[in-house]
């Protein structure tokens, strides 16, 4: 690996991640097992977003989860500010929770129906600080509640009483409670309408720029990764075979894969979308078939395999 | 008198009207009273015309087709208005059995999620035999052959061996493949898809879409394509309609919606999206709606979208504006609004 400059230190490192799952076994003959992810590597820079693409069953929420240790590598490391977070005990690990969230695709799912809003996102106060006063606790969840955008006074109320983007800021003022400065948001833009995704993008990048929050954002909106993102990752069958600048992957896109990935996304605007449309008709649609490790191509730029650098 | 022939009729001229939806109304009896979903909904297609339906969830984009093809459940949904005309035949008014006939037969659909429509216990060729033999009358023999013409068509490898595979051995895409060959199965004249590739893979929309493109020069199928993606509207359709709270706001050829926007509901779906033009290092603040569609159990006695539009005047508050032609835009650009867009835009560009 690159050295990097010190300013540059990465928030998140990971390295050579792996996460296989068993297959089942018969008549204890030796299983075999699922390759969800596959050396993976990866750094997060502080304040950074890093956009993680590719179709489903491609290992990216898989990614999220193990990064978090929701869902734990089978292998690799993953440094958060220089500590392997596999080799913290339990309760370092809860310490460091503080530091790292999640910010999930379905808000409703992630709220407890039964559960005021307003308890709902105290909960990380009473876990982590349980000396905080109630007073400042109901102070605190007033603040967070306004500062994603939704009315305090709205703390005794329940997720039903809410719309989808409601919920998600809701999910997102917990996740901000404890000020992380990391947050992996998988597809969070995903189950809300067009006119409600704005508001929500429009939110991580101003608490982004005031909190200087590093994002790992996982999406298969193609166009809105290029917009909020430094940089894109994009995976194939577990594996990155192309990480880069957004504007250089979107614009230079080197392995076949991301190409064939790019050049399905529609344009909304009829004239351009019609010509995309005759050309894409025109494309090989085999897939590549091989990944090898990632090798720099330009500054910054990573290609799996060289024979399409 | 002189009488002024509105630009439709010429079109209707040129090709004959298949489908005319007139004042369709839905309401869903809930314990909170009536939410009513559909609110007048009246338009007409083509015969091969592609519609591009836009919207968000509430719309009653989704619902509206459901209805007009007797799929909602009743109770709780009510018809409370209006008429569906399909080859001049009122749907509504037919009764299930002359329905069912229509349904998969001369109007084929593929809704979004194919594995819930599809049966998981039934092989793939049962599925896609059941219509042929019902709508087309083909003996078992007959049928079968042609459920592995239409795997075929739908470019599904090794037809002929995955006839006799259950959905579940099917991938994503191959599944909504399948729906696909069973919704063209009887060479429907109307093909209305729901959200069909939203659950897909972007690679494999691409290909679905592709497929369906296709087809149409082929069979020379309308189309209704149902969807909240913009970019999917701008390559497909002929003309779009966007849905809002159960009410047509704007609709229109497709060109002259994305580049002349009447609605300001329209407008504001557009600059919402990111604009890449200048590359991410010269985007701007994505453009947000502010608030959230109405409640339509207390539906608001005016323009549905006027808690959330800056351009709202005190007529839009309180009294629904008609879908008309608008002013100065292309023969057949239909918009629902008090207000006059491109002069308040072109005010605030002058302000500026």
């Amino acid at each position: 690996m690159r050295p990097e400059p010190a300013d540059r230190y990465p928030l998140l490192s990971v390295r050579n991640l792996r996460k296989h799952y068993p297959l089942r076994s018969w008549w204890g003959g030796k299983g075999s097992v699922f390759r969800a992810v596959e050396d993976v590597s990866f750094d997060i820079r502080p304040g950074e977003t890093l956009g993680l693409v590719g179709e489903s069953g491609s290992g990216k929420s898989t990614i999220g989860r193990a990064v978090t240790m929701l869902n734990p590598p089978s292998a690799g490391t993953v440094a958060f500010e220089g500590t392997d977070l596999a080799k913290l005990s339990a309760g370092e690990m809860r310490r460091m929770r503080a530091r790292i969230q999640m910010v999930f695709q379905d808000p409703y799912a992630a709220l407890n129906p039964r559960m005021s809003i307003g308890d709902y996102v105290a909960e990380p106060f009473r876990l982590h600080r349980p000396g905080m006063a109630r007073a400042e606790r109901r102070d605190e969840v007033e603040g967070l509640l306004a500062r994603v955008g939704l009315d305090p006074r709205f703390a005794q109320r329940y997720p039903h009483q809410f719309s989808g983007g409601q919920r998600q800021r809701i999910c997102i003022a917990r996740a901000i409670a404890l000020k992380p400065s990391f947050i992996v948001a998988d597809e969070p833009i995903a189950a809300l309408d067009v006119s409600i995704q704005a508001q929500v993008v429009n939110l991580l990048q101003d608490l982004q720029d005031e909190l200087g929050i590093s994002y790992l954002f996982i999406s298969h909106d193609l166009r809105m990764v290029r917009y909020l993102c430094q940089r894109v990752a994009v995976l194939w069958h577990g594996r990155v075979v192309e990480l880069a600048e957004a504007d250089a992957l979107y614009e230079d896109p080197r392995h076949p894969y991301t190409r064939r990935l790019l050049s399905a996304v529609p344009v909304p605007n009829p004239v351009e979308e019609r010509a995309r449309l005759r050309a894409a008709s025109l494309l090989p649609t085999a897939d590549p078939d091989a990944t090898g490790g990632l090798v720099e191509v330009a500054p910054g730029h990573w290609v799996a395999d060289t024979r399409y650098a | 008198m002189v009488r002024e022939a509105p630009a439709q009729e010429d079109s209707a001229q040129a090709k004959p009207i298949l489908l005319d939806v007139r004042d369709l109304a839905v309401a869903f009896d809930s314990e909170g009273g009536a939410v009513h979903a559909v609110n007048g909904v009246s338009y007409t297609l083509a015969e091969g015309e592609t519609l591009g339906i836009v919207g968000e969830s509430g719309s009653g984009k989704s619902v509206h087709v459901l209805a007009m093809l007797g799929l909602i459940p009743r109770p709780p949904g009510r018809i409370t208005g209006g008429q569906v005309l399909f080859e001049g035949r009122d749907l509504l008014a037919l009764p299930e059995r002359a329905l069912r006939t229509v349904r998969g037969g001369q109007i084929g659909f593929v809704f979004q999620d194919p594995m819930s429509s599809l049966n998981p216990g039934m092989t793939v060729a049962a599925q896609i035999i059941e219509p042929l033999r019902i709508h087309l009358g083909l003996d078992g023999r007959a049928a079968r052959a042609r459920a592995r013409d239409l795997l075929d068509l739908v470019r599904i490898p090794q037809a002929g061996a995955r006839l006799d595979q259950y959905p579940h051995e099917f991938s994503g895409g191959q599944r909504q493949r399948v729906m696909i060959a069973i919704g063209l199965s009887c060479r429907p004249k109307l093909l209305i898809a729901d959200e069909a590739t939203t659950a897909l893979d972007v690679t494999v929309q691409a290909e679905i879409i592709a497929l369906v493109q296709e087809l149409k020069r082929e069979i020379g199928m309308a189309i209704v394509w149902i969807t909240h993606d913009l970019g999917v509207v701008a390559g497909i359709a002929d003309t779009v309609q966007v849905m809002y709270a159960g009410r047509i706001l704007e609709r229109g050829p497709v060109d002259d919606i994305f580049r002349d926007p009447r609605s300001a509901y329209t407008l504001g779906l557009l600059r919402s999206l990111p604009d890449l033009s200048r590359g991410r290092a010269g985007r701007r603040r994505l453009h947000q709606i502010e608030g959230a569609p109405p409640d339509m159990r207390y539906p608001p006695p005016g323009d549905p979208f006027a808690a959330r539009n800056v351009y709202a005047t005190a007529r839009c508050l309180a009294e629904a504006p008609p879908l008309v032609q608008a002013p100065g835009a292309a023969p057949g650009h239909l918009v629902a609004a008090w207000y006059d867009l491109p002069a308040r835009l072109a005010a605030e560009e002058a302000a500026r």
